[in-house]
């Protein structure tokens, strides 16, 4: 197949390029006989803000639900900052510096935004059974360390009025706002973005990618899976598209939308 | 009659603290245990047979809390990974397993006849009124120190985890919280708890028998807990004391229904705890006391 334009090599560092932060080899995973990933390999870049593009069905998804640990993969590695990660479950995988969102904004109906947010700081002590119960002064410390930061996370995302509603009476772009809360209370080193516009009004899609503009800006690396392609191309470089459970290409947003194999990939083949 | 209130409020005082248990279990972790009568029943008879064997009083609560411990960790290890429904079926399953081991076991725990004699802790030096005081002030006692305990942790870090474990397991993961350990430590804490107030029922009436363990002590457990509301140990609390003064008015009330034999009476009484179940569910679902949404600290 002829290649257009210049496209990355899989897994491979250039001199000066910063190491990946996460990577992926030969990563595959079947649901009854039926393969989903077929092979991917990616890495994707430290500070970088990754889009994950491809048609419905290309394994996106699936992709983020194995290296996110909800899955186990078949077969294939994956490595996080240079650590072997491969079938880590979920909680620890937070505790690595990984977190993810999901399309359809989740939360917990009865914790406000606040206490979600206080939630996913990680390492709190008083999360012990009985540090809890007997008061510890560490635990004391942390919590008012981490409402610090809440309240800090708030402002940022402007979710400071509603930070005592519960979840569910949130919007669905609002939710999104707090998913990327909880995110980044959690002080990851990369975030999955699972189509944070999905549902979202365009006022508070645009804000969304302002704040992730801003996350960039502070050296978080950001992978995310997104079908709105004016988005893609606003904020991604490199954009990675997979179709049929396999990496097609990896390139910038005008490498990729020019190139044959993508365009077949979403229109099909013309005869 | 002040005798007779004074047992009320103790046997109030060991539905409160099983209420309190349950609360943990279901209202707090999400894990539906409808074998609590099983723990109940582990602990009053750990408790009856250690002192028995000539342990102390003090030993024997220590005991029942013990077993109740150990009995959950092995149903916990069995049960973790099921869901809500299956958890609730496995659970049955071993509240009729304790009973029915009670029921046939004689050389340990005397079958059908169950266990008499049950030392009562300073009756002897107190007399009947003294020590029904005495064990009005303990079971009280107890009650408010299980309160204090669980509402610190309801209102620290852990019990924040632990109600996102119960409303979303799979994302509480995804928060960084190992769901296996919460939910493990909530169930086993649960049992113990469930264990104590069997000790207590057992040295209070210093006698025990399989049928007191029966499933219907689980529901009304889950009763009180609907009744109080459920997720709020304020309310467990509350709505243990309710039930026992529920359950002792209906049986008031049905003896002076004429022309009833004794088994009707008690079935009209049973009637009138389901129709009480469904008035709350239909009227107060959420409880007396339900669970707040407690408001972010002032900005710092």
């Amino acid at each position: 197949m002829q290649r257009i334009g210049p496209t990355r090599p899989e897994g491979v560092i250039l001199a000066g390029q910063a190491p990946p932060a996460l990577r992926v080899d030969d990563l595959r995973r079947s649901f009854y006989g039926v393969s989903v990933l077929q092979g991917i390999s990616l890495s994707i870049a430290a500070g970088s803000i990754t889009g994950l593009i491809g048609p419905n069905g290309a394994g996106k998804s699936t992709f983020f639900n194995v290296i996110s640990g909800l899955l186990r993969p078949d077969q294939g590695r994956v490595s996080l900052g240079g650590r072997n990660v491969t079938g880590m479950s979920p909680d620890r995988l937070v505790g690595c510096g990984l977190v993810r969102t999901f399309q359809l904004a989740r939360g917990f109906p009865k914790l406000s935004v606040f206490q979600h947010l206080m939630l996913y700081a990680p390492r709190q002590p008083g999360e012990h059974m009985l540090a809890a119960i007997f008061g510890s002064r560490q635990a004391r410390a942390y919590e008012a360390e981490i409402a610090e930061r809440a309240w800090s996370v708030a402002r940022r995302l402007r979710l400071g009025h509603v930070l005592d509603n519960p979840i569910t009476s949130l919007s669905g772009g609002q939710k999104q706002l707090v998913a990327i809360g909880r995110a980044l209370m959690a002080s990851p080193q990369i975030i999955l973005l699972d189509e944070p516009m999905a549902g979202v009004n365009p006022t508070l899609g645009g804000q969304i990618a302002d704040h992730l503009l801003a996350l960039h800006e502070d050296g978080i690396t950001i992978c995310l899976i997104e079908h709105d392609m004016s988005l893609i191309k606003r904020l991604c470089d490199p954009v990675i598209v997979l179709a049929e459970g396999r990496t097609l290409m990896t390139g910038s947003f005008a490498e990729v939308v020019d190139d044959p194999r993508v365009q077949e990939a979403y229109l099909g083949t013309r005869h | 009659m002040l005798s007779y209130a004074i047992a009320t409020l103790v046997s109030g005082g060991v539905y409160a603290i099983l209420a309190l248990s349950l609360n943990l279990a279901w209202g707090g972790a999400g894990m539906v245990n409808l074998g609590l009568g099983g723990f109940f029943a582990i602990g009053a008879y750990a408790s009856a047979i250690a002192t028995g064997a000539g342990a102390p009083f003090a030993a024997g609560l220590a005991i029942a809390v013990v077993a109740g411990v150990l009995a959950g960790l092995v149903v916990t290890f069995a049960t973790l990974r099921l869901r809500d429904d299956y958890l609730a079926i496995v659970t049955l399953g071993f509240g009729e397993v304790i009973r029915l081991v009670a029921l046939n076991e004689r050389w340990l725990t005397n079958g059908a006849d169950g266990l008499s004699g049950i030392r009562a802790p300073l009756k002897p030096e107190l007399g009947l009124f003294g020590f029904n005081l005495f064990y009005l002030g303990l079971t009280t006692l107890a009650a408010l120190v299980i309160l204090l305990g669980l509402q610190r942790l309801d209102r620290s870090p852990y019990g924040r985890a632990l109600r996102a474990v119960r409303e979303d397991p799979e994302l509480a993961r995804f928060a960084g919280k190992n769901v296996l350990r919460f939910k493990f430590e909530a169930f086993a804490l649960s049992a113990a708890i469930a264990g104590l107030a069997g000790a207590l029922y057992a040295h209070f009436q210093s006698y025990v028998s399989p049928d007191l363990f029966a499933p219907l002590i689980t529901i009304y457990i889950f009763l009180a807990v609907t009744a109080g509301g459920v997720g709020r140990p304020l309310g467990a609390l509350v709505g243990g004391y309710a039930v026992m003064a529920f359950l002792e008015a209906a049986r008031m009330a049905v003896g002076y229904l004429p022309g009833l034999e004794p088994v009707q009476l008690a079935s009209v009484q049973g009637m009138l705890t389901g129709l009480a179940l469904l008035l709350i569910l239909r009227l107060r679902p959420q409880g007396m006391l339900p669970e707040r949404i407690r408001p972010a600290p002032a900005t710092p």
